[in-house]
């Protein structure tokens, strides 16, 4: 479905925009959802300003979410700044992946490759190693103001609220990321590949600091890429 | 400057310098055959990775509670065909649910 569901490749970048507007509604959702447990739990951490600030200039989930855990248990800015950092590190991968379907200036490849975020990432992928930048910036127009919304709404709602998991909200991040895979997979490498990042995240998860089991999960997919397909 | 700000300010940064350092390297390159096989394959890699640790993740260990029913049940929804919305909520209301029975 990856590759069936992006429009034409010949299509206007107007229309491609749209159909990833489109797709990324669902996602916006998702995401305010998740933006809000985030503004719950970093207030009485980082007080009302910083994590709207945060959630404007760094627009990253697990980079916030991971950096929060570690100011919350009372790691000092070095520690948390490392473990965003780690966490962050596969969008070099994903920038490496999406640099060749950029055409154009400097200026204009950066326009593209800034709004890359998970979900516009993987779903701008047309499954042969080429991606649409039209349907990925559509794809996260919903989603930045869905996430800095969703802070806004955390953070000033935080204290009558209580406690995110207590409606389910950790589970959102995991089953957002699942639905993605699910339209991903194609394929025996593939599923080879996902096989091996997931077995690659779990063994280490327990030894790794948190971020890492993430990066290395790459390699699957340089193991899976020698298989036939 | 408090680390709260300073954690803000370098993540900012360094977010933004991880998402363009291939777009400004590479520019419009095209990749290796080789390189390119690979590329293909890591969006999957890297969203079992982070499903994985989404949903057993705590910290530094491996854990099993509300989120695992709740993946189980998007993932059973996505399987039958269920539009994403309605998995992803569903798996946060199915947490939610057993978090407060069990």
């Amino acid at each position: 479905m990856t590759a069936s569901s992006l429009p034409d490749r010949t299509e206007p970048p107007k229309v491609r925009l749209r159909a990833g507007i489109h797709r990324g509604l669902p996602f916006g959702l998702a995401v305010f959802l998740i933006a809000a447990s985030y503004g719950v739990l970093a207030r009485p951490v980082m007080g009302t300003v910083a994590p709207i600030v945060m959630s404007i200039v760094v627009f990253s989930g697990s980079a916030q979410l991971g950096s929060l855990a570690i100011l919350a248990a009372g790691g000092g800015a070095g520690a948390a700044i490392v473990a965003g950092i780690l966490l962050n590190a596969r969008y070099l991968a994903m920038g490496l992946a999406l640099a060749p379907s950029l055409r154009g200036r400097a200026l204009s490849r950066a326009a593209f490759a800034m709004p890359v975020v998970d979900a516009s990432w993987a779903a701008a992928s047309a499954g042969d190693g080429t991606f649409d930048p039209w349907y990925l910036v559509g794809v996260t127009v919903p989603q930045y103001p869905g996430w800095v919304l969703g802070t806004v709404v955390g953070v000033l709602a935080g204290s009558a609220l209580g406690d995110p998991a207590k409606f389910g909200l950790d589970a959102l991040f995991p089953a957002f990321f699942l639905a993605l895979l699910f339209e991903e997979v194609r394929g025996r490498r593939k599923l080879a590949a996902a096989g091996g990042g997931a077995g690659i995240a779990l063994a280490l998860t327990p030894v790794a600091p948190a971020g890492l089991p993430i990066l290395v999960a790459a390699a699957a997919a340089i193991v899976a890429s020698r298989m036939r397909p | 400057m408090s680390a709260v700000w300073i954690t803000v300010i370098a993540l900012a940064v360094a977010t933004a310098a991880l998402k363009l350092v291939g777009p400004l390297v590479l520019g419009g390159r095209a990749l290796p055959p080789r390189a390119m096989s690979v590329v293909e394959l890591l969006a999957a890699a890297l969203l079992a990775a982070l499903v994985i640790v989404e949903t057993f993740g705590d910290g530094r260990s491996l854990v099993i509670d509300e989120r695992v029913p709740g993946v189980l049940f998007a993932a059973i929804a996505l399987r039958r065909g269920v539009p994403v919305v309605v998995a992803v909520l569903g798996a946060a209301v199915v947490a939610a649910l057993w978090r407060a029975v069990f």
